[in-house]
């Protein structure tokens, strides 16, 4: 397959204008005689639906949850960049741009990055617009922060619940639309296929949750912003429901799955503490502004941290990294207390764990301050814990977070499948191997509300098509496929849970396919999985029926596609020659330790495409260009 | 300190929405106390996978407390015994070993059980539908810093916009009403200067839609305020009122 990006002609800053420009449009009168549907409403899906509608398209959306306002945008806690530049400290399209292009490894596109740094300033108008109640000076103006190591205050907040305020802002216009009737809703709702006719995306089949039936709808264009699939490793930051099996069915009809091993680690988290663990709680990053990391010097030393003595501890990230200290970027944080709890210095019950401790910033800014900077964390990290921060060190431990591979686009953001476009979290396009802080928020929202109303009317308008309905073959075809794996799979009766699958292959992914990789775990881990995925469909056993409310059900076709996919991070992770960003491949450091990116021979997107149940997919490159910044290598010494 | 509990626990099920529920009885063995209690429920769940038994259907998602997908009655109290906690926040170590713990849905006219703990909350949707938004297209807005917030005003709205739409306050409310969900919106939007020209048509059709739809009336017992994970105070239904009567004596 020949991947052509579509990245418009001319200078960095025009680009998008111009093709903004060159993009057929749809006659007013003309938009409401097509049907669009929206799968997710998150920040991408949500912002997608409402603008699209205002516009005057007929929208079709779906979300897996009772409601389009619990999507997983509502989790996040820090904030949303823009270069608006408020705090006339420097800032920029460009150094926006430049940041995000850097903090990726160098494996993002210029022209969707740019883009979206330039579109960064108009979200935070339309929020505003939206009664979003961001943090404001005494003065009334919006307040910022720097946020993620980055050295300008670009960040716009609303305490620590800023996805959840711009997620409901999203679903406030959402909702504004269901009510003028341009927008129906349909909640409760997964999609468990596209339905692909004459080769176009031309509709969708989901189950209806609630009743168990499934349910064909049909459409112009399809729209998917399912969101990321962390959850693959069991055990992440992602909701319960967060999954991955819209973007692999996508995968399965033709949609090339990008760079699938490019995975975030956040290492502020509050660590495992049982195997009924269901979830991961992620503490905000800013806590590294004032807290020390660090492990006693002795492995396995278990005495309590007060007993401790000063001379008797490693405050390793700060020996390590006297510039960046305890502020160097995510995944250099997350895989140097992997290595001090690899040696038999990790802390805790279970040894995996590091101390994040407050002492020093207590002693020097005195209690309050600290309260007033951290207090609702600190509340959090009791509530979960029972211990008092205040006390006594904090715990903490690298959790899966954010996934930064997703879906292949063009600059258009649609998919190998014509008239399949990729919103948000669930396409590739914008944090190359590592995503920064506060810009996973602003990438969803510009895609939904500043990028598919344009270029999705080039596409309706570019080609006239002809209507399909869900009387077509294609969809009766796709509907009997999932109507078998429905059956199949309650017709197993083994013995063995659906969680218990997933807590396994958790473990696998995490062991081999995490923080640090090397070739022989990634084999290893790909014999694993398939025997896994063998066993699954043999022993599994998901009790109910197929005509009702059935959450074992639900889950148990997510977990059989994260046996699939999982097979697909270990295959990417292993023909990447090369560390960069989340991904790195012990085989590939520098005598530092760090990442050792390979620009000759990786300089390029990785898009796999689908050839058959367990067959080797095939692998098709998007070269990476960069004309408008150098390539180097990160150093935070 | 980590302690290991047996429980006895009393759980709703309720086949469907026209079935006739009950309440069953499961014995929750070497339960720690560092779990949360849907991961309790998780647990008991996994065990009746295994000897064949539908496991008990609850609403869950997040599991860190924001998006207002989890919450049953856990004791007579919705998302139970912890003040300001939802029930994926609430912690096994605030229950003693030998405790029966009696489980059941949010209980209201509005909202219907789809399944044993599984409620159809979409009322509060429309609630939401019939004004709580401010109507602005995308695009055209202006820059952000030309519309000034005092700070005042924008933590009032934060504090009321910090409502996470479980729906505890229904459930806690002996009338079931609607009116600390809906107060917290128009509250939001009215304190903002973006929401004032729209202040009055939105309260009068929340608070119309909001009656239309089965929801009782307050009379003042404060279970809401009480119940609240987010603690969303009842001062916005005193704002809310105001603004409906505002808007009623004008009209």
């Amino acid at each position: 397959m020949r991947l052509d990006a579509k990245i418009p002609a001319g200078p960095l800053a025009e680009k998008w204008d111009r093709h903004r420009f060159e993009l057929k449009l749809v006659n007013p009168a003309n938009k409401r005689k097509f049907e669009i549907i929206v799968v997710g409403t998150g920040l991408a899906g949500g912002s997608a639906s409402a603008s699209l509608a205002e516009l005057g398209y007929n929208v079709k959306t779906f979300c897996i949850q009772d409601s389009p306002r619990r999507a997983h945008s509502i989790a996040a806690q820090g904030g949303i960049n823009a270069s608006k530049n408020y705090q006339n400290d420097g800032d920029s399209d460009w150094r926006l741009f430049y940041d995000t292009v850097k903090g990726g490894d160098f494996r993002a596109r210029e022209a969707n990055v740019y883009r979206l740094a330039q579109l960064s300033g108009n979200i935070i108008d339309q929020c505003v617009a939206q009664g979003v109640p961001f943090a404001r000076e005494y003065g009334g103006q919006l307040a910022n922060r720097s946020f993620g190591g980055a050295q300008v205050s670009r960040t716009f907040y609303a305490r620590g619940q800023t996805g959840q305020q711009l997620l409901l802002g999203a679903y406030s216009a959402l909702s504004r639309q269901v009510a003028a009737g341009k927008v129906t809703m349909y909640p409760r709702r997964e999609m468990l296929d596209v339905v692909v006719a004459d080769g176009q995306a031309r509709g969708i089949i989901v189950r209806n949750l609630v009743t168990g039936e499934i349910e064909k709808y049909a459409a112009d264009a399809v729209i998917l912003a399912s969101g990321g699939y962390a959850n693959v490793f069991f055990l992440s930051t992602n909701a319960m429901a967060s999954n991955v099996t819209a973007a692999y069915r996508a995968y399965k009809k033709g949609a090339c799955f990008a760079n699938p091993c490019f995975t975030q680690i956040h290492p502020t988290c509050i660590p495992v503490h049982g195997t009924y663990q269901s979830k991961l709680t992620l503490m905000s990053e800013s806590l590294r502004n004032d807290g020390r990391v660090w492990v006693p010097k002795k492995p396995g030393d278990k005495r309590s941290p007060s007993q401790i003595p000063e001379s008797e501890r490693d405050y390793y990230l700060e020996n390590k990294y006297p510039s960046f200290g305890n502020l160097v970027p995510r995944d250099v944080a997350s895989r140097n207390a992997k290595e001090q709890c690899d040696i038999g210095k990790g802390v805790g019950e279970t040894g995996l764990a590091v101390y994040l401790d407050f002492a020093d910033a207590i002693k020097r800014d005195g209690k309050e301050v600290i309260a007033k900077k951290y207090g609702n964390l600190f509340q959090m990290y009791e509530k979960i814990t029972a211990d008092n921060p205040y006390e006594t060190p904090m715990m903490i431990y690298p959790a899966v977070h954010y996934t930064m591979g997703g879906l292949w686009v063009d600059y258009n953001l649609m998919s190998t499948i014509d008239g399949l476009f990729v919103l948000g979290e669930a396409n590739f396009s914008d944090h190359g191997a590592n995503r920064l802080g506060a810009s996973a928020l602003m990438q969803g929202l510009a895609d939904g509300y500043f990028i598919i109303p344009y270029t999705i009317g080039g596409y309706l308008a570019g080609n006239a098509k002809k209507k399909v309905t869900t009387e077509h073959p294609a969809f009766n075809e796709s509907l009997a496929q999932i109507d078998s794996q429905v059956k199949r799979l309650l017709s197993i009766k083994g013995k063995r849970t659906v969680d218990d699958f997933h807590r396994q292959l958790g473990n696998i992914m995490w062991e081999y396919c995490g923080m640090s990789r090397n070739d022989a775990g990634l084999e290893k881990a790909r014999e694993l999985i398939r025997s896994l995925r063998g066993e699954f469909w043999e022993n599994v056993i998901v009790p109910g029926s197929g005509s009702d409310f059935n959450q074992s059900l639900e889950r148990a076709g997510r977990v059989a596609d994260f046996l699939e996919f999982g097979e697909l991070m270990v295959i990417d992770a292993l023909s990447r020659r090369e560390s960069c960003g989340g991904h790195f491949n012990e085989g590939y450091q520098t005598e530092d330790n760090e990442a050792m990116r390979d620009d000759e021979n990786f300089c390029h997107v990785s898009a796999w495409e689908y050839t058959g149940y367990e067959k080797e997919p095939l692998l098709n490159r998007e070269p990476l260009v960069f004309e408008n910044v150098k390539l180097t290598q990160r150093s935070y010494k | 300190m980590t302690k290991t509990l047996n429980l006895t626990l009393k759980v709703w099920r309720q086949k469907g929405q026209n079935s006739k529920g009950s309440f069953e009885t499961y014995n929750a063995k070497g339960i720690s106390s560092d779990m949360s209690f849907l991961e309790m429920i998780d647990v008991i769940n996994e065990q009746l996978t295994i000897d064949g038994i539908e496991p008990i259907a609850f609403d869950h998602d997040c599991r860190e407390g924001i998006c207002g997908m989890c919450g049953t009655v856990v004791n007579g109290r919705p998302h139970g015994p912890e003040k300001g906690t939802t029930l994926c926040q609430l912690h096994m170590r605030h229950f003693s070993d030998g405790d029966t713990i009696v489980v059941e849905p949010w209980r209201s006219r509005a909202f219907k059980v789809i399944k044993d703990l599984v409620v159809d909350r979409s009322a509060l949707d429309k609630i939401i539908q019939a004004g709580g938004y401010i109507s602005v297209n995308t695009g055209g807005a202006p820059d952000a810093n030309a519309i000034l917030v005092s700070q005042e005003t924008a933590e009032k709205a934060m504090d009321a916009a910090a409502c996470i739409g479980c729906g505890a306050c229904v459930a806690a409310c002996p009338n079931a009403s609607a009116m600390l969900f809906t107060s917290a919106k128009i509250s939001q939007l009215a304190l903002l200067p973006q929401g004032k020209p729209e202040a009055a048509k939105r309260a009068m059709e929340m608070v119309r839609t909001m009656d239309g739809l089965g929801f009782g009336n307050c009379t003042n017992e404060r279970e809401c305020e009480a119940e609240c994970p987010k603690e969303i105070s009842i001062v916005n239904i005193a704002r809310m009122n105001r603004e409906f009567f505002k808007a009623a004596f004008l009209s």
